[in-house]
């Protein structure tokens, strides 16, 4: 019995420190429902950025069986430039380190037009990853590395350009926060808003990792 | 001219009627077969436009959209998706019906052409696993799930509205595609290169590929917010090791869908873009291989299996530990072998192809890795078994499909073992004994699990009995039509009749193929017998109300609230000292209480983003289907627009003021004190009207 009620008691001491179980997040003063609401929306992104991880693993896996399936067709030595890759790889990891600076201008300041610099500075860098992998696409196509071509090249153009998708992806959720914040301020949705789209950015970093060394690396060793 | 309408309507022409065929060639079996498509066709039709016409008539489009239709409440929304599951439901067990017929004089012949057997059975199988197991699970856990862990909602309301506008949606295209066909003759697995564009450059394969990834999008969201939902939303003191076992098994089939709907996303969209963008992964030429799609389509399907059999583990454990009187025998050991069942459950799935052509080691493997699931499986049949021993059973309709189910399913588990070993597998492999063993875990295992769960919670969710008479009826007719129309099967199979064969040429079969055909019949008059127990239930639902809410003597929390419940479940969250806590409350005498105090409940405002989301879905995939490139287009920027608006919205609860909490509670209240309790024996008469008299009085039970 005791030991029964004792297990409330704590869950009502958790309750009351409940301010620090986000640190990431600063959502002002203590509010224990509210802040039980964003740990759910956050946990939540967690849990489907998991089910989208399992996605890019099958892709990877896909790739990596169908490298032998050129049929004849051209092959990464043939296809891909180290030094376009390595400026889209650049561009990304700048993207994430401006991200961070965005996170921490949210948590650290009550700051605006620090956070939404840094957000506009990592739209850019989004942006301009775009458009060298479209750039890429395209020197790939000129040299016959369309996707019809053989499996191998159609099991890169499953992978990459679903990356390429959710960063674009990320990029119009960058531009809705920003309308959001524009209309509404700064509060508590925006806010999670962006912790969120922080996940998702970082995800895609670690991502696109994977298939810098997995995809060009790989291939062009 | 024609460059306008195929602008319009992509490739979609009069052909496209089922009756077309028919119109152009006069032989006996077009005709017969024209006049089954078309006859299906005009009950789609019929169905929707009656329903539209009675809707009108009775002057509820208002409230069907403000009260169900937009409502974020998750008990109206598991509603709705068994509703789409019971439409299903009939569709594909009349489908079944045919086949069965069909081969039941399919000795040198039938009535069916190949393609339209084809049709039948690649829809049946899909519509079984994505229109009717998957809306019907994902309803039962969605009404009962948050009631038992004492959670107002689900986490993600309107991501739940999302979820069932996406099955909706795919449901829909499934039934359009009765009436501007074909559906896809590639079998449930869709297996390239037959489902390839060079062999197959119909529409029938696209159907298939949009119907199934509307499902599986909206199993992925559901799995994430029931996931979500059970970690977070458990009411204060309901640890892990306190939660009812059906919570414990919706949260390994929600693990089991974040991670194993995935493939399947993967799976279909590859194959989209082989047939739309000329891709070459699945192809027999320019490198393409085939052996990937396999194994994804498998790493989604064999964790799906255990998708749709834990729920029903968990009902079962619910309905022997009620209808036994007693606590759950070895309630621990139940969950751990739930957990080990969703972890094995994706080491598997290669037996689904043993033959198809990598290493005996590795076949091996696999084998023995499927035979250890028997392990947990039997830990718990046994667990139920010492459940009932030395309880006071009571054989109520639910217990009828528990315990039809026990023997059945045990059955069925030993052909599974057989099947493992994949030295028999190569003699039966692709044989009707395959098809036996598959229907004979998921009709016991998941269909009279879901039957016995809405036996079980229908006084919960509407506030009265369902009528046990018919429900016997159907239970028996469910349990001796699956025995007739499947042991046959296993014979069958042996006998060397290959699945999916439209005719045969053995004599011998004929007599196996009859006696299933006659057990398709009895499984049509189970179908009847529902329906008829809806009716008189329905019709009698005065006599038989359990407003008081607790008409079996439950043990879990949501017993303890009234019949229906109020929108926000509980006035105050419960606190949990123990597992059954409804029960336990029940002997301390301190079930029905009154707070000491009300306070204001805020509840999520009604959103259409669930309707905005079926109608974007269906109309993108219709437009995929047949190549309608301003609809696609159109869906999808109406679908980006909704969602970013969406993100605008910050009025996004409603709040139920403590007075009008307090007034319902207090009226229920009022309501328990005027019931007379009963004891268990009379549960089945109209005397039942939800209360139980208390163990803390002595009573006899």
């Amino acid at each position: 019995m005791s030991l029964q009620n004792a297990s409330g008691i704590e869950r009502n001491a958790h309750h009351t420190e409940s301010y620090a179980r986000h640190p990431g997040l600063n959502l002002g003063a203590a509010h224990a429902q509210e802040e039980d609401t964003r740990e759910e929306m956050v946990f939540g992104f967690w849990v489907f950025m998991m089910s989208d991880l399992i996605i890019f693993g099958l892709l990877f896996a896909t790739y990596v069986t169908m490298l032998g399936g050129t049929a004849g067709g051209p092959g990464p030595k043939e296809l891909f430039e180290m030094k376009s890759a390595f400026i889209e790889t650049m561009l990304l990891l700048t993207s994430s380190f401006t991200f961070g600076m965005a996170s921490l201008a949210l948590k650290y300041r009550e700051d605006k037009s620090r956070l939404v610099f840094w957000l506009v500075v990592t739209l850019l860098l989004g942006v301009g990853f775009l458009f060298f992998e479209l750039k890429d696409f395209h020197t790939m196509f000129d040299k016959g590395g369309v996707p019809s071509r053989s499996g191998y090249l159609s099991a890169f153009f499953s992978l990459v350009p679903l990356h390429g998708l959710h960063v674009t992806g990320a990029c119009i959720w960058l531009v809705a926060l920003l309308g959001q914040m524009a209309v509404h301020g700064l509060d508590a949705p925006v806010k999670t808003g962006i912790l969120r789209l922080a996940i998702l950015w970082h995800f895609l970093d670690i991502v696109w990792i994977g298939i810098f060394s997995l995809v060009y690396l790989g291939g062009l060793s | 001219m024609s460059d306008v309408t195929s602008s319009i309507f992509g490739r979609l022409g009069w052909d496209a009627l089922p009756f077309w065929s028919m119109l152009r060639d006069h032989s006996a079996m077009t005709i017969i077969n024209g006049v089954i498509a078309t006859g299906a066709a005009g009950m789609v039709v019929l169905g929707a436009l009656a329903a539209i016409v009675l809707v009108t008539w009775l002057g509820k489009w208002k409230y069907l959209w403000s009260e169900w239709f937009t409502s974020p409440d998750h008990k109206k929304i598991g509603i709705m998706f068994i509703v789409i599951a019971l439409v299903m439901l009939a569709r594909a067990i009349i489908e079944a019906v045919f086949m069965r017929a069909q081969q039941a004089v399919g000795l040198d012949g039938g009535f069916l052409t190949a393609e339209h057997f084809g049709q039948l059975f690649t829809t049946h199988g899909t519509i079984m696993v994505f229109f009717m197991a998957m809306p019907f699970l994902t309803g039962i856990i969605n009404y009962v799930m948050p009631l038992q862990i004492g959670a107002r909602d689900l986490s993600f309301p309107v991501l739940n509205q999302v979820s069932l506008g996406l099955t909706a949606a795919g449901a829909a295209l499934v039934m359009i595609s009765l009436v501007l066909a074909p559906f896809s003759i590639g079998g449930w697995t869709g297996y390239p290169p037959f489902t390839e564009l060079s062999y197959n450059p119909g529409a029938g394969v696209d159907y298939w590929i949009w119907a199934v990834t509307l499902s599986t999008l909206s199993s992925t969201l559901t799995g994430i917010n029931f996931a979500v939902t059970i970690f977070k939303k458990r009411a204060p003191g309901m640890k892990l090791f306190r939660m009812p076992l059906f919570t414990w098994t919706a949260l390994c089939t929600a693990i089991l869908m974040i991670f194993g709907m995935p493939p399947l996303t993967v799976a279909t969209g590859l194959l989209a873009l082989d047939r739309y963008l000329d891709f070459h992964m699945f192809t027999t030429d320019l490198g393409g291989n085939m052996m990937n799609y396999v194994n994804l389509f498998w790493a989604f399907g064999h964790p799906e299996v255990y998708i749709l059999i834990l729920p029903p583990f968990g009902i079962f454990s619910e309905v022997f530990a009620t209808f036994s009187g007693k606590r759950i025998y070895g309630y621990r050991i139940l969950v751990v072998a739930t957990m080990c069942i969703a972890v094995l459950s994706f080491t598997v799935w290669l037996h689904h192809f043993f033959t198809m052509g990598q290493s005996a080691h590795i076949n091996a493997a696999f084998g023995i890795a499927t035979m250890l699931i028997g392990i947990p499986t039997g830990v718990k049949v046994y667990d139920w078994m010492l459940t009932m021993y030395r309880g006071r059973i009571r054989l109520s309709v639910p217990m009828v499909y528990a315990i039809g189910f026990i023997m059945l399913f045990v059955l069925g588990g030993m052909t599974g073992v057989i099947l493992a070993t994949p030295s028999v597998d190569y003699q039966v492999h692709n044989s009707l004994f395959l098809v036996a063993h598959f229907h004979n875990m998921l009709i016991p295992g998941l269909l009279f699990g879901m039957l016995s769960a809405t036996n079980f919670w229908f006084p919960k969710a509407f506030g009265f009995r369902l009528e046990e008479r018919w429900g016997y009826r159907a239970a028996f007719c469910w349990i001796i039509g699956f025995m007739l129309a499947f042991f046959p099967l296993y014979v069958l199979g042996l006998m060397g009749m290959p699945r999916r064969s439209v005719a045969f040429l053995e004599p011998q079969y004929l007599p196996w193929t009859i006696t299933a055909g006659l057990g398709a019949l009895v499984i049509l008059c189970a179908l009847l017998c529902l329906l008829i127990q809806l009716w008189v239930s329905v019709r009698d639902r005065h006599a038989n109300n359990v407003f008081a809410g607790d008409p079996w003597d439950g043990r879990s929390l949501e017993w303890s609230v009234s019949s229906p419940p109020p929108e926000y479940n509980f006035p105050v969250l419960p606190e949990i000292y123990s597992i059954d806590a409804f029960m336990t409350e029940k002997d301390r005498g301190q079930g029905w209480q009154a707070p000491d105090q009300y306070v204001d409940i805020e509840m999520p405002a009604n959103s259409a983003m669930g309707v905005i989301m079926a109608v974007t879905g269906l109309a993108m995939a219709f437009g995929l289907v047949w190549h309608m490139w301003w609809l696609v287009i159109g869906a999808g920027l109406a679908t980006l627009v909704a969602i970013i608006a969406r993100g605008f919205v910050r009025h996004t609860k409603r709040t139920i003021s403590a007075m009008e909490v307090q007034r319902t509670h207090e009226h229920w209240l009022e309501q328990v004190r005027r019931t007379t309790p009963i004891k268990r024996s009379q549960e089945q008469s109209t005397a039942n009207h939800g209360l139980p008299v208390a163990p803390i009085e002595g009573a006899v039970q």
